[in-house]
């Protein structure tokens, strides 16, 4: 375990140290096939490059936070592994199948990207947005039936959206936006989510909510979370597993609180934490400022 | 509730259908009572006045209403932007251009029963649509402000190209190409209405097939991609149809602007933006919208006819204004 530099992942065989993301659920003799699979990807944006020969294996169940600083490549990776990108090279592969050969409702029914609440306009009722959601399931000429009715009532259930059901996206609160692209996802019958920055803009009430719910969702439907995010005490708490990119290449991963240590956080970031213990034994990382030099 | 209201504005939409169709063709500068043309009282030269002008006229109007309204709607969703239209993004241009090309190239061949100036209109359209988008994917990114100046830039270029077109044409040709531009419904017979019918109902169809979608790319590209829907062959199909539409619309009566753009969104206010009931409205509402303007221009001024496009301007540009200073241009 520990930091692995960027020099390796340019091999196109990007590291994976100890048991990493999605390892920790193999077992010796029948390593179960991994839900999403990464095979030195490489994206690039016109000429510059984002992500350099990244490899992942993400085990169906899994909890991972991605972190890394601003450039790095985290949402490119999540658009990458939901066949949103052209990739330059490597591969994607979900459920042992490559990307390629799934067609693009095939994938949503397994996958869903969840961008960031942003101040997008959606001028549709909450129910009828996480309806959309329904649609990988329907063929063109088909009308909704009871089951997608009764998918979405139960996604809107599960994340708490039914109390605003008839109100218009775009005059919900953050928060509530957020839960929402949650609500659609779940609707969408997918069993891996990948959260771009899902409690950036949210105050600190609405990001706990928004985290719980994500680990129920985790913990009790088994949904395998893949969360970019900021917030390295979010990713370290809340998180199983931490892979942390750093210029287009995977500088770390590993359990989520083996990460929280200068050696692995300080040398992804290229910057000093300081961190504390919690009273449930977990390390986390102190807050800047507040007088300090 | 927002039920009743819906099923009212349908209500009066189809009323406003039904009798703009009805009693369109009664006024002009000769008015005719209803009862003299059920009775049959109309005289031979009245009679042809009315069968053979202006119920064709009233059809090309409904027609044309509902396929610039359809893929005003459709623009709009698709770059999630009020002022996309497939006139403001130069499609229009480009279809008057290829439609005065083969004027002024005297191309008279027909295909599949459609006249070389509908071809040449919706070449033209995809022409200057694939322009557009192809400029606007250039840059990193998708901007609905890349997207507007692209097609104000194409629309531009096509215009200049029209330009050097009546400048290199006589007197005689000039004039009709530029009482053309002004967009006109003044038809003789059926022949127009019947070549417009199959490329509307065709675009009309494939964009209807679409309502789901066009509701998946109003949440953003990403959101769409990622509930499975495949964006790029979408949106390749949507502007094959749309481009049908309007290339037939402006090869039978020239590019007739505002209504595409402002139909939709006055049903966007009222209905709401569900595509499943949005198409059927923008498109009524258009058909209505487009023939009461056509009656107003061959009425007011009678016996003179203003250009219907001169109508549509007048009312579409404050309109634009409005929607501008309402600072309602969506983020794409």
């Amino acid at each position: 375990m520990g930091l692995t530099g960027n020099s390796r992942g340019s091999d196109g065989c990007a590291p994976l140290h100890g048991p990493g993301p999605g390892t920790t659920g193999e077992r010796a003799g029948g390593p179960q096939t991994p839900v999403v699979q990464v095979e030195g990807v490489s994206v690039s944006f016109g000429r510059k490059p984002v992500l350099h020969g990244v490899s992942a294996r993400i085990r169906k169940g899994a909890h991972v936070a991605i972190i890394g600083p601003n450039g790095a490549g985290k949402s490119t990776l999540l658009k990458a592994i939901d066949g949103l990108l052209p990739l330059a090279a490597g591969q994607v592969s979900l459920q042992g199948r490559p990307l390629a050969s799934w067609s693009r409702k095939e994938i949503a029914r397994l996958v869903s990207y969840v961008p960031q609440a942003d101040g997008r306009t959606l001028p549709f009722p909450a129910r009828d947005f996480v309806m959309m959601g329904r649609y990988p399931h329907l063929s063109p000429l088909s009308a909704v039936s009871s089951l997608d009715r009764e998918a979405v009532n139960e996604a809107m259930r599960v994340t708490g959206t039914e109390r605003f059901a008839e109100r218009r996206v775009d005059t919900l609160s953050g928060g509530e936006r957020q839960k929402l692209f949650i609500a659609a996802a779940i609707a969408q019958g997918a069993e891996v989510l990948l959260l771009d920055e899902p409690t950036t803009f949210l105050d600190p009430k609405h990001q706990a909510d928004v985290l719980g719910l994500l680990a129920r969702l985790n913990k009790e439907r088994g949904v395998t979370l893949l969360t970019v995010t900021h917030d390295i005490n979010s990713a370290a708490l809340w998180a199983d597993e931490i892979l942390a990119l750093r210029e287009g290449r995977i500088a770390w991963s590993g359990p989520a609180e083996d990460a929280m240590d200068n050696r692995v956080l300080g040398a992804v970031f290229d910057h000093e934490f300081r961190f504390a213990t919690r009273e449930d034994g977990k390390r986390f990382v102190l807050p800047e400022g507040g007088g300090r030099a | 509730m927002s039920l009743r209201r819906n099923v009212a504005f349908f209500g009066a939409l189809l009323v406003a259908a039904v009798l703009a169709f009805l009693l369109s063709p009664l006024a002009g500068m000769k008015g005719y009572s209803p009862l003299d043309v059920i009775s049959g009282a109309l005289s031979s030269a009245d009679h042809g006045i009315f069968w053979k002008v202006r119920v064709p006229r009233v059809l090309l109007s409904l027609l044309a209403g509902a396929a610039l309204a359809l893929s005003g709607m459709t623009f709009q969703s698709m770059f999630r932007n009020p002022l996309a239209t497939p006139y403001t993004l130069g499609v229009a241009s480009g279809g008057s251009f290829g439609a005065a090309l083969t004027l002024k190239l005297g191309l008279t061949f027909s295909l599949a029963g459609l006249p070389a100036s509908s071809i040449g209109a919706f070449l033209g359209c995809l022409l200057a649509v694939t322009l557009v988008y192809g400029v606007t994917r250039l840059k990193h990114g998708f901007s609905t402000a890349t997207m507007l100046l692209a097609g104000v830039a194409v629309g531009f270029l096509f215009s200049s190209v029209l330009m050097f077109l009546q400048y290199m044409s006589d007197f005689a040709e000039t004039f009709r190409i530029v009482r053309w531009l002004m967009g006109g419904l003044d038809i003789v017979g059926y022949r127009h209405v019947l070549e417009l019918l199959p490329l509307v109902l065709v675009g009309g169809a494939v964009v209807v097939l679409h309502v789901r979608e066009l509701n998946l790319l109003v949440t953003g590209d990403d959101l769409a991609a990622g509930r499975g829907v495949d964006v790029v062959a979408v949106r390749r199909r949507l502007f094959f149809a749309t481009s049908l539409m309007v290339g037939g619309v402006v090869a039978a009566c020239g590019p007739i602007g505002f209504v595409g753009m402002m139909s939709p969104h006055i049903c966007r206010m009222i209905i709401g933006s569900d595509h499943r009931l949005l198409a059927p409205a923008a498109t009524l509402f258009g058909a209505v919208f487009l023939t009461v303007c056509d009656t107003v221009a061959r009425t007011i001024i009678a016996p003179a006819e203003i250009p219907v496009g001169v109508i549509t301007a007048l009312l579409g540009g404050p309109f634009f204004l409005w929607l501008l200073t309402r600072g309602s241009t969506e983020r794409g």
